[in-house]
């Protein structure tokens, strides 16, 4: 079918490449940790490099933060908060996250080209969602700063003290932010721990949080791989732990505090249903459903990853989905063209390739977009299933890559039952011109967030976040705060 | 060689973006708290002011509609240009209210900071006036801020800044537009911050300053139909309660002295009106 749009009268209509030069990302050659206000010395610590998921090559080489590391992070932050931060008015702290929103706004080309190695993600969105999603969260927290009064958690909250923070490799620069902003507008101090395949954007924040002149200790940014965050969660020093990321861990986590006297949020993994019943706007819906789905390659905990469709137009729908699938320009993610970037890593790629022989094998009918894929990379072609049950495991565990399963449904109250017939929680989306049954769908879905006639939407001011095995805690508007509040 | 003579500055009105005398022509004499010459400042008419209105009206519609975060970034802009000029504001502020300069600094320092504060506001106004309620029926219910519209302010008569900037980024922060008259005697500071906006993004009309003599001009704007709401900070009892009974022809909300301070939402209240919004839940 994409020939027909490639091969006119005309001549070729096919894009010719417009990439985004990598040299703008300014990377150093090796970083270290950033603890106390500066970076130790990278020969200090046992190194790992972080690649380019697009062609496998090496861009910096990050520390292994030990736990001896972290512990200095931890006192550092500690220090920083009896001395300084505890100290520092609402209004000044709200001043010193204006100045952090605006120095990314004023990088954002460069943090977008750096996100897009490190990640593997289309130029387009860390240059259109990611980074000025970052900038605005700051924004956003840096006026909550002087307002806690106003929040709703009585008269004067006050902080927790030092939360560790651990956040994936799906929005690098902006699960920081959704960290960083409402902890440090609540008065607590930072000790930030990247994930292991996507660290560079959070040390060029460390060089931005430098420029800022936030306190030393105030953040601290440690790299490394799971063991760094096991030796975060188990430090004594802390009071909060934020984790975002996947289920498996994140009970792990749960485990490991849930006798000790800290804090914890969590935002965890999803299978979203975005429902689509027949009186649905159909071409926004088509495109919500691809953005649902393949945005950020389906590395997205809220993605609408089980498509339900009324059974009245599921065919025509089918078809509509495929045509438009097969549109999708997959391949350099610094191309502004590209729709779909690279797997982020190895193992993610191996997870996505075992989880669809599954689809297969267990009897659902596979279609996979006709695109090339680069020879040197982690790739994998969009993908959907169709026929899918609500038994298999493409329809039951998160994938966290380009794949969607469709199932279909026949009445209101099917589509709530399947959608809801998931051990997660964290989104859904619903699809229809009849705004009294979206409400109606939404007051009995059983997710923490719930997009109607559009899908995958994130602002500084809405609240994020899931139920049940999606984790608990919200991440975003005034109910953010809470996260980092003590009340 | 003769000593080098200052540029010295004319002081203007600002109606819809643009710096123009008073269409009277007339001007009158400020000078310092000491007494000495400080400016010939325009001195604003009833036209000026209706002029001002209609700037203000056209405005509040595409003020209102740029996102919170965008009025946000504009209003936080207009923190960093007056940091940036802090010195000009301190030293009219020293002038205008016979304060030390250390003293004057101060106030500029917390007028600074206060437009931060409201800055911050234009995005978290609706989330705590604004509810979702429970109503005892299969409706999805909720109440949203909503700005009253054009604003009048009779600013601070003493507090030549700090007074100006709350009476008239309180109600520009929820989404109003402003026409406001400036300190009669003390208008220069509020002038200089006038003219920052002009470099901070402000729209056209969000923001329109008359000087000028506040009792010839005071009832225009109290009496004036295209009018929302009024601030009568800077005016003195018996006047203002002559100016609140003009008001009450056209029904706007009046607001009589208080104070400002950053433990009160009263400002940002006072021009706001709650919009409620019922719809059908059901398959």
């Amino acid at each position: 079918m994409s020939e027909d749009l490639t091969h006119s009268p005309l001549g070729s209509l096919a894009y010719d490449p417009a990439p985004e030069s990598a040299s703008i990302a300014h990377l150093r050659a090796s970083y270290g940790l950033f603890i106390d206000g500066e970076f130790t010395d990278p020969v200090a610590h046992e190194q790992f490099t972080s690649l380019n998921p697009a062609n496998e090559e090496p861009l910096a080489s990050v520390a292994q933060a030990s736990s001896a590391d972290v512990d200095r992070a931890v006192v550092a932050a500690r220090r920083a908060y009896d001395n300084v931060w505890s100290k520092t008015t609402g209004a000044e702290r709200s001043k010193y996250l204006f100045r952090i929103a605006r120095l990314i706004q004023e990088r954002s080309r460069e943090l977008a080209v750096v996100e897009t190695l490190d990640n593997g993600k289309p130029i387009r969105e860390s240059r259109d969602v990611d980074i000025p999603l970052a900038a605005a969260h700051f924004f956003y927290y840096a006026g909550w700063a002087d307002k806690l009064d106003f929040a709703g958690f009585g008269p004067n909250p006050q902080p927790l003290g030092v939360a560790g923070q651990i956040i994936p490799w799906n929005f690098p620069l902006l699960m920081a932010a959704w960290k960083l902003a409402p902890a440090l507008a609540a008065g607590n101090t930072c000790v930030l721990k990247p994930a292991e395949t996507t660290p560079l954007s959070a040390l060029v924040l460390a060089e931005i949080l430098q420029q800022a002149d936030l306190p030393p200790g105030v953040v601290n940014i440690v790299t490394g791989d799971g063991s760094t965050g096991a030796a975060l969660v188990d430090h004594p020093g802390v009071d909060k732990i934020a984790f975002t990321g996947s289920t498996e861990v994140g009970r792990m986590i749960q485990q490991r505090v849930a006798s000790s006297h800290k804090h914890l949020t969590l935002e965890l993994g999803g299978k979203g249903a975005n429902i689509v019943f027949e009186d649905a706007p159909v071409d926004e819906m088509i495109e919500g459903i691809i953005d649902g789905i393949f945005f950020n390659q389906g590395h997205v905990c809220c993605a609408g990853s089980r498509l339900l469709v009324q059974e009245s137009v599921a065919d025509e729908v089918l078809r509509r989905l495929l045509r438009r699938v097969d549109q999708l320009r997959v391949g350099d993610p610094l191309d502004k063209n590209t729709d779909v970037g690279a797997i982020n890593s190895a193992p993610q790629l191996a997870r996505i390739k075992e989880l669809t022989a599954y689809g297969e094998a267990e009897g659902a009918t596979r279609y996979t977009s006709s695109c090339a894929l680069p020879d040197k990379g982690y790739w994998f072609a969009p993908t959907v299933f169709a026929d899918v049950a609500q038994s298999h495991r493409i329809a039951r565990e998160e994938i966290f890559g380009p794949v969607l399963s469709v199932l279909t449904f026949r009445t209101p109250e099917e589509a709530v039952a399947k959608a809801n017939n998931s051990n997660y929680g964290l989104a859904c989306g619903v699809w229809s011109e009849k705004g009294s049954r979206t409400l109606w769908v939404a007051e009995r879905l059983r997710a923490g967030v719930i997009w109607a006639n559009t899908y995958n939407r994130f602002d500084p001011t809405s609240p994020f976040g899931g139920v049940r095995e999606s984790g608990f805690g919200r991440e975003g508007g005034r109910h953010g705060l809470e996260a980092y509040l003590n009340v | 060689m003769s000593e080098r003579q200052e540029v010295r500055k004319t002081y203007k009105l600002l109606i819809n973006g643009a710096f123009p005398r008073s269409e009277s022509g007339r001007s009158y004499e400020v000078t310092s708290k000491k007494g000495t010459f400080l400016a010939n400042v325009a001195q604003g008419s009833r036209k000026d002011v209706r002029d001002a209105v209609v700037a203000a009206r056209s405005a509040q519609a595409k003020w209102w509609a740029q996102s919170a975060y965008n009025r946000g970034q504009v209003i936080y802009r207009l923190a960093e240009m007056a940091e940036s000029r802090r010195d000009e504001l301190a030293e009219h502020v020293a002038l205008a209210e016979g304060r030390s300069a250390k003293d004057a600094q101060t106030r500029v320092s917390r007028s600074i900071d206060r437009i931060v504060w409201y800055a911050g506001w234009t995005d978290k106004i609706a989330q705590v006036l604004g509810s979702s309620n429970p109503v005892a029926g299969p409706f999805f219910n909720f109440s949203v801020p909503v700005p009253s519209g054009v604003v009048g302010v009779v600013a601070a008569q003493d507090s030549s800044l700090e007074g100006f900037v709350n009476a008239v980024f309180a109600p520009i922060a929820v989404g109003n537009t402003v026409v406001v008259i400036a300190s009669e005697l003390r208008p220069t500071p509020s002038i200089l911050l006038g003219e920052m906006t002009a470099t901070a993004d402000f729209p056209a009309g969000v923001l329109n300053i008359v000087t000028g003599y506040t009792g010839e001009i005071a009832p225009t704007l109290a009496a004036h139909e295209d009018v929302d709401g009024l601030d009568l900070g800077g005016v003195a009892n018996g006047f203002a309660d002559e100016l609140a009974t003009s008001a009450a022809a056209s029904i706007k909300r009046v607001l009589r002295a208080h104070e400002y301070d950053a433990t009160s939402l009263r400002g940002l209240r006072a021009f706001v009106e709650t919009s409620t919004v019922w719809h059908t839940i059901g398959q």
